[in-house]
């Protein structure tokens, strides 16, 4: 083993496994298993709120993950992610309150649901592209929405329904720090799979196709193929997203899945970085963590402004869009890049030149 | 029949209103190649600005009007300036979300201003219904549709006869021509915002004055995009034609078929005649056709 303490200055792969690894450098290897370790010990010590907060970002990150896949690494925009987080809320609660599976079914089934509406929707896409094509997912959003809420006897309408937690052998995770467990070993199998998944076959496929469709199809890709499976993989997330939220909250109805949602979630991948898996974790702990650190800053301001806390919901939306713009603006590779750079400047500190 | 015709009209004379804030939309797009999802705030915040003239200053409408328009160019000029003129020939999703960013800043400032209640425009048109054969129409029907159609049919001398609007046309056909002809696109990118602005401040006023003010008014914004994806991005007949299809659908399945399933189908038949109309037709009904090469 080489000193993890020393600067690697290049990649010297002797064999196949060293060639296939995730993480090449046996000092990044630590980093990753560090943090893991970190993140598994601090619902330990962290209070109930704090852990809840987290439990948010991880499902947050599972969707962002799933839209970042269809959005950023196969290039077709989705406005529709609310719905389909909806699809995977409103399946889940169906199979659990009226069939009476247990959670552990009930969620793959949402996935796959989920994954089938997403792949039904995604069919125009081999002919739509760009605008036209966002504009059809915003279309999935306005239908599935108004199918939720006047599907009485199915959904409960505008009233919505109660999920109970899901239970295993007896244990039921009601406490904040069980499902934040729950959440994350999901999060670790998703990140895992969609890190493998752009290192396939499909996966460069899905990349080839955001770069220049057209050229992708003369060197022999599917294009229909490929843009329904990105839908479908991704939708399928996105569902896994939408149970696991919907089983938190313990409550679904159609106004928790309006196009807000949609475009908070495109604001998570566009913030956190198109086109990186780690990205969209990034992009979803800042958009989660924005609105509560805005309400502190208010309650800690009101003191001296007073008046200030009923201007909150209409600041929060003016900082919202902002954030978004200027990132935009000045980065738009987004936080991933940034991390990047910040890793790049000490990789070489302190001789940057 | 009666119940027919007066479905009819009315579905038309919404569809008007969509037709005239499509209509900036899709100029935008023409133009910069930029979607415009902020469309709605604009309308939002022109109407906004008309009302408080008129109620919190007692000026005239007409007046407070032209001022409202005023406002509503200049904004339009400043948003292009500062948060659009960045992302010309940037990705797609870059534009959508940037408008969305906008939009989102748009409702904001509107929310912190105004507030969420719903408020009236004085009565500027007088309230006799208006008989014509077996209909009754309120008079505010006929101004707005009076104002759309005079509207458009300044919109359409302007594209076809002044010099501005011929140069807009031409970096609508090819930015790089028109540069070599001399025609500032840069200047024609800022009149396509504040002209948008225009339009849609002049819908939203008309709308207020039918249905009451309130933030509610901007999803208007989101409607219009079926308008113009219906009639083809880029064409300025389509934006019309759409606008009243999806008008007159609108109004017919607000009268026929919300009874059946109890309401709310209204709002989304527009998507689902998108979603059908885009299966068969990609670019839309009169949307120019693109030609890709590798």
């Amino acid at each position: 083993m080489r000193n993890p303490f020393v600067m690697d200055c290049g990649e010297f792969h002797v064999n196949y496994k060293q060639d296939m690894a995730i993480w090449k450098i046996t000092r990044v290897r630590m980093r990753v298993l560090i943090l893991l370790a970190l993140l598994a010990i601090f619902p330990l010590v962290a209070s109930d709120y704090i852990i809840g907060l987290a439990t948010l970002c991880g499902i947050a990150a599972i969707g962002a993950i799933g839209l970042n896949i269809l959005t950023g690494f196969t290039g077709q925009i989705s406005i529709g992610v609310g719905a389909f987080l909806g699809v995977g809320g409103y399946t889940s609660a169906i199979l659990t309150a009226k069939l009476g599976l247990s959670f552990w079914i009930a969620m793959p089934i949402a996935g796959l649901i989920t994954a089938i509406v997403g792949g039904l929707f995604g069919l125009p896409s081999l002919r739509l592209k760009g605008l036209y094509l966002a504009i059809a997912t915003l279309a999935a959003q306005v239908i599935i929405l108004f199918v939720i809420s006047r599907w009485d006897s199915l959904t409960g309408g505008t009233a919505g329904m109660v999920l109970s937690r899901p239970e295993i052998g007896g244990f039921v995770f009601y406490s904040e720090r069980s499902y934040f467990y729950l959440m994350f070993v999901i999060l670790i199998i998703t990140t895992l799979f969609s890190l493998n998944l752009f290192r396939s076959r499909v996966g460069r496929a899905f990349i080839a196709v955001r770069d220049r469709d057209i050229a992708a199809e003369v060197i022999g890709i599917d294009l229909f193929k490929y843009k329904v499976l990105a839908f479908i993989v991704s939708s399928f997330f996105v569902g896994i997203a939408g149970a696991l939220l919907g089983h938190y909250t313990m409550i679904v109805s159609p106004e928790l899945y309006s196009i807000t949602v949609s475009i908070e979630y495109l604001a998570i991948i566009l913030v956190g970085g198109l086109g990186s898996v780690f990205g969209s974790i990034y992009g979803a702990v800042f958009i989660t963590l924005l609105p509560v650190f805005l309400r502190s800053g208010v309650e800690f301001l009101s003191g001296y402004f007073p008046g200030l806390s009923e201007l909150f919901a209409g600041m929060k939306e003016v900082i919202f869009g902002l954030v978004i713009i200027l990132f935009l603006i000045y980065e738009p590779q987004g936080l991933a890049k940034i991390w990047k750079n910040i890793k790049d400047y000490f990789r070489l500190w302190p001789f940057s030149y | 029949m009666a119940f027919f015709l007066q479905m009819l009209v009315t579905g038309i004379v919404v569809g008007s209103v969509y037709a005239l804030v499509a209509l900036g939309f899709v100029l935008i797009y023409k133009s910069s190649d930029a979607i415009n999802f902020a469309q709605g705030e604009f309308l939002l915040v022109g109407t906004y600005v008309c009302l408080t003239l008129i109620t919190a200053y007692n000026i005239p409408f007409i007046a407070a009007l032209f001022i409202a328009l005023l406002f509503s160019a200049v904004l339009g000029f400043v948003i292009e300036r500062i948060v659009l003129r960045p992302f010309i020939g940037e990705p797609v999703i870059s534009m959508i979300m940037a408008t969305i960013g906008l939009s989102s800043v748009l409702a904001g400032i509107v929310h912190i201003i105004w507030g969420h209640e719903t408020r009236v425009f004085p009565k500027i048109f007088s309230e006799a219904p208006v008989r014509l054969g077996e209909v009754v129409v309120a008079p505010v029907y006929l101004w707005s549709l009076l104002i759309v159609v005079i509207m458009l049919v300044i919109f359409t001398v302007f594209f076809k006869y002044s010099k501005l609007g011929i140069a807009m046309r031409a970096t609508a056909d090819d930015q790089q021509a028109a540069l070599s002809m001399g025609i500032s696109v840069k200047a024609i990118f800022a009149v396509a915002w504040a002209i948008a602005a225009v339009v849609s401040a002049v819908g939203g006023i008309l709308l207020g004055n039918i249905n009451g003010v309130n933030a509610s008014l901007s999803a208007i914004g989101l409607k219009v995009l079926p308008v113009a994806i219906l009639g083809g991005l880029d064409s300025i007949p389509g934006a019309i034609i759409g606008g009243l299809i999806i008008g007159v659908i609108e109004s017919m399945t607000g009268g026929y078929l919300d009874p059946l399933v109890g309401g709310g189908l209204k709002e989304v038949m527009p998507f689902v005649i998108l979603v059908f109309i885009l299966m068969f037709k990609p670019y839309g009904l009169f949307g120019k056709k693109e030609i890709e090469r590798v």
